[in-house]
């Protein structure tokens, strides 16, 4: 399936490089968007981008495992009635804990 | 001919035929939404290649094959052009293994290319794999816009999946199981898990929206706001490959959600008093789920606003994600509390129904109180410390 769904994708691109017209674009015509403005700075030169969008990606790691661990305990959860539910009570509220501490220092404020 | 061989063509020649439809229905539903979006604001919409504009999507394609692809001066070649192939091929992938009827109902063959016990962990994570495909789509265009963009998209989608695995858990802990077919015919035997789990369902929802990056929620190419998002530089096939994927994740969602919540392939179990076997007829009920659900995106689109970006990840962070976790609580005390195995007792799953069902109601009468909650400005007190800043 994935082989066949891939193959899709390469069979899509390989077609249209042979098919679709062939000019040599003019240095104009290959330079970045920038709304009709010439292209200041570019991939590496030092172009910065606020820290929120790593701690979200440090967060949905962190939250993410939690549910990976969820996982097995929610398949199996009714033959491990009423023990599990405890020890589900005991991780959220571990976890919780995290998460106040997150919305106290408002890392999820964007201004 | 061996058997695996046999095997292994069958399986390859049912990828080819998913993959192929898959492509057609992307197709039409580019038309379909166009079409319905004019009926909306009263306008035809495209009428005029083929009849009823039926053959629009193929002058589409064809289009899209023969324009010019360029390549940006400062793109990352390699990662400009795998960028859409990985988009697509998870996207394609994610829906073979959602089953669309009873073994054995395709000519004597199972109606599902792949069939997995972790059915569902094997979804997720594919959907999470295109991700990569749109942030490196962003990066490598070599240009702001596209970045910017694929920033937004990957944040966003990564919060939003968060709520999408918390809010199945509910389900996982009623049915037991992560394999769809245990869980289509779970539904079966007990009535819709929209009944029992109608909080789960109402997160799943709204996540399924963001994850697929669609209006209200749609900011990764909001065109108004930051161009075309991580579409800026591309043009021609790739760029229809993208949009491509974008319309099998929708309809992919669409699927898990008739799967999940809906009953999957199975149609309601009070019909075949009526006409016997009815429920059982192979595709004609998934199909029918599928479309009403990809109504919806399109019907969704053609209401509401798109939100900003803060409001989007506070929505994520504080509403959903939390909401996630209490029901999955709320679902485990009801099971703990009806007794050993207490769900099997009659009438005990209403309870949990109505829970649910309660929890919903309250969430949306509440809901003007929240909004105002979680749109209030953020203030902002002189000397005090904030983090980072804002996009």
């Amino acid at each position: 399936m994935l082989l066949v769904s891939l193959g899709i994708g390469i069979v899509a691109v390989l077609a249209s490089a042979l098919l679709g017209p062939k000019r040599r674009g003019s240095r104009t015509k290959l330079m970045a968007y920038e709304s009709g403005n010439d292209p200041e700075g570019g991939v590496g030169t030092g172009q910065r981008f606020p820290v929120h969008f790593y701690l979200v990606a440090m967060l949905f790691i962190i939250f993410d495992i939690e549910t990976a661990f969820f996982y097995p305990l929610a398949v199996a959860y009714q033959k491990l009635i009423p023990f599990a539910f405890f020890e589900a009570i005991t991780f959220v509220g571990l976890l919780l804990v995290g998460y106040v501490y997150i919305l106290k220092k408002r890392v999820l404020e964007w201004n | 001919m061996p058997d695996w061989l046999a095997t292994l063509l069958i399986s390859l020649l049912k990828a080819v035929l998913v993959v192929l439809g898959l492509l057609t229905t992307f197709a039409y539903m580019t038309l379909v939404e166009r079409r319905l979006l004019g009926r909306m604001q009263l306008r035809p919409g495209p009428n005029r290649v083929g009849p009823m504009g039926l053959l629009q999507p193929a002058a589409d394609a064809i289009k899209s094959i023969f324009k010019e692809d360029l390549n940006v001066t400062l793109a990352d070649k390699l990662v400009y052009t795998l960028a859409p192939i990985v988009a697509i091929g998870m996207a394609l992938t994610a829906f073979g293994g959602l089953p669309a009827g009873p073994a054995g109902s395709l000519f004597g063959e199972n109606p599902w290319v792949y069939n997995l016990d972790a059915g569902i962990l094997a979804l997720l994570a594919l959907t999470s794999m295109g991700v990569y495909g749109i942030f490196l789509g962003g990066w490598a265009s070599g240009s702001k816009y596209p970045i910017l963009g694929g920033l937004r998209s990957s944040a966003q989608m990564i919060s939003y999946e968060l709520g999408m695995g918390l809010s199945i858990l509910g389900l996982l802990m009623l049915v037991g199981t992560t394999s769809f077919h245990s869980i289509v015919g779970w539904q079966a035997t007990n009535g819709w898990l929209i009944l029992f789990q109608a909080l789960g369902f109402a997160l799943f929802l709204i996540s399924s929206f963001a994850e697929t990056n669609r209006t209200p929620f749609d900011l990764p190419e909001a065109e108004q706001e930051i161009v075309a998002g991580y579409l800026t530089e591309y043009s021609a096939i790739k760029w229809a490959l993208f949009q491509m994927a974008e319309y099998v994740n929708m309809i992919t969602a669409s699927a898990v959600m008739a799967t999940l919540f809906f009953g999957g392939w199975k149609g309601p179990q009070f019909l075949n008093g009526l006409i016997p076997g009815i429920s059982d007829w192979p595709l004609i009920w998934l199909i029918l789920k599928i479309a009403f659900f990809l109504f919806l995106f399109i019907w969704v689109r053609a209401t509401l606003p798109r939100l900003r970006y803060d409001q989007l990840m506070r929505f994520g962070w504080k509403l959903v994600l939390p909401l996630a976790l209490a029901n999955t609580i709320m679902t485990a005390a009801v099971l703990a509390f009806s007794g050993p195995f207490g769900l099997w007792k009659p009438g005990n799953p209403w309870v949990m129904g109505l829970l649910s069902l309660a929890a919903l109601l309250a969430l949306l009468l509440m809901s003007d109180r929240v909004r105002t909650l979680w749109n209030q400005p953020t203030v902002r007190r002189e000397g005090e410390v904030r983090l980072g800043g804002g996009d």
